[in-house]
């Protein structure tokens, strides 16, 4: 079940979950998880900028919604305090995570900064 | 060319824009991602006339937007880079730069708002996003049944340090003074909160933690030597607002705190320059207040068009 959700090169976010994240992390070389919530304004202000993203850097950068309202134990294990937050995974390997929201211009110069 | 372009997608801004795209104008909106309206992290406004039962902040202003859209505003997400008086044609026109692109308008209303100032303490910035926040509708349910600090004394920290008692198991409200600034009813119900409790004369000289925020050191504004340390797993900072009119330096007459200076009518020092909302200098900075000055801008706007071109659009419909 898992693996139909972790399809190659998709074009808009995925939705994970605290079961599923670590499978997502291994899967993908370089995945961007949005850690959100219904509760957070400036969360939704990032939902239609990321899907945008998603779109047109198919195939190079993977990105990824996580409600921390339904899946509190990966945002436990990530110490995330503010939202929304983005945590950056680069080989399986946590690289970096940009709170707050921004300009879809600003935000993927910071994803692409961590891509290297 | 565009007849306005109004710069901010806050209350003011958007009534602006409600009025000038019903009146006919061709108009455009830019709204910051980067720098979304402080009213959409508020979490309820009860003072906003016609919602008795009260609203949040992001559902108030994604109506606003929706009002705006259904008569016509364009609206483009960006933020400013310049904006300067040019001529085109021998007309006098304003500039608009942003990362995007550029426009050209004859009038340019500012609805730019503030921001919330920070502390400019030791651990503030190095803790943002890892127990420093400035908006408890985003943060507050990080911190169930934990112990939270709140800096400030006016209706927003007090305001939120009543949201925050959803979550967290105390909240203490740190206040340089012996009293709070707040409206009666928010003060009569921070009082009578039990986990609501209060450090008067006090300001938080340091945030410390380790891979997050543990605690804060208090000083006391009346005896240098009396300071202490109080845990905390979070502090959630509104200590005021600092005007978001950086990029305006120059262009308009402002006061000493950087807030622009307009006349009743919304107009600045400068032709064809409006400004509406929080950003100017006025008494009382609510939605409401900033949805009237809003209308005013775009009213105000119109006319200096119609004069512009020498001809009215067929009458502004207020």
């Amino acid at each position: 079940m898992a693996d139909e959700k972790f399809v190659k090169d998709p074009d808009h976010p995925i939705t994970l979950t605290d079961q599923d994240m670590d499978q997502a992390v291994t899967t993908y070389p370089f995945l961007v998880v949005d850690c959100w919530a219904e509760w957070c304004g400036p969360c939704k202000m990032l939902g239609p900028i990321l899907e945008n993203l998603a779109k047109k850097h198919s195939g190079a950068i993977v990105f990824a919604k996580l409600d921390v309202d339904k899946n509190p134990d990966t945002a436990k294990k990530f110490g995330i305090r503010s939202i929304p937050n983005l945590l950056v995974f680069k080989n399986g390997q946590k690289v970096g995570d940009i709170v707050g929201a921004m300009p879809e211009a600003k935000l993927i110069e910071r994803i692409n900064a961590l891509k290297g | 060319m565009y007849d306005a372009i109004i710069i901010g997608g806050g209350p003011g801004g958007l009534t602006a824009g409600i009025y000038a795209s019903r009146a006919n104008m061709k108009v455009l909106l830019i709204r910051s991602a980067f720098k979304p309206s402080l009213i959409t992290t508020t979490d309820l406004i009860e003072n906003y006339p016609g919602f008795p039962e009260g609203i949040g902040g992001f559902e108030l202003v994604e109506r606003f937007t929706q009002q705006a859209l259904r008569f016509g505003l364009e609206i483009v997400d960006d933020d400013l880079s310049s904006l300067t008086a040019t001529v085109i044609d021998g007309h006098e026109v304003w500039q608009v730069k942003v990362p995007s692109g550029e426009f050209q308008a004859l009038s340019v209303i500012i609805s730019t708002g503030t921001e919330y100032a920070h502390l400019n303490v030791p651990g503030e910035a190095e803790f943002i996003g890892r127990g420093v926040s400035y908006c408890a509708t985003c943060d507050g349910p990080f911190y169930r049944g934990g112990s939270l600090v709140v800096v400030g004394g006016g209706d927003t920290a007090i305001q939120e340090a009543l949201y925050l008692t959803n979550f967290a198991a105390k909240v203490t409200v740190v206040h340089r003074r012996d009293r709070l600034r707040a409206t009666a009813v928010l003060q009569d119900r921070a009082f009578a909160n039990e986990k609501i409790a209060f450090a008067w004369n006090s300001v938080v000289e340091e945030i410390m933690g380790d891979s997050a925020v543990k605690a804060v050191r208090l000083g006391d504004v009346s005896d240098p030597l009396a300071g202490r340390t109080l845990d905390a797993d979070g502090v959630f900072i509104f200590t005021g607002n600092v005007p978001n009119t950086e990029p305006f330096k120059g262009l308009v007459d402002m006061d000493q705190a950087g807030y622009i200076t307009v006349d009743a009518q919304m107009k600045t020092s400068a032709q064809g320059l409006f400004a509406c909302g929080d950003c100017t200098r006025k008494l009382l900075r609510q939605v409401v207040t900033a949805c009237g000055d809003g209308a005013t801008a775009a009213f105000a706007a119109y006319e200096y068009i119609s004069e512009l071109k020498g001809t009215s659009y067929g009458g502004f419909k207020a």
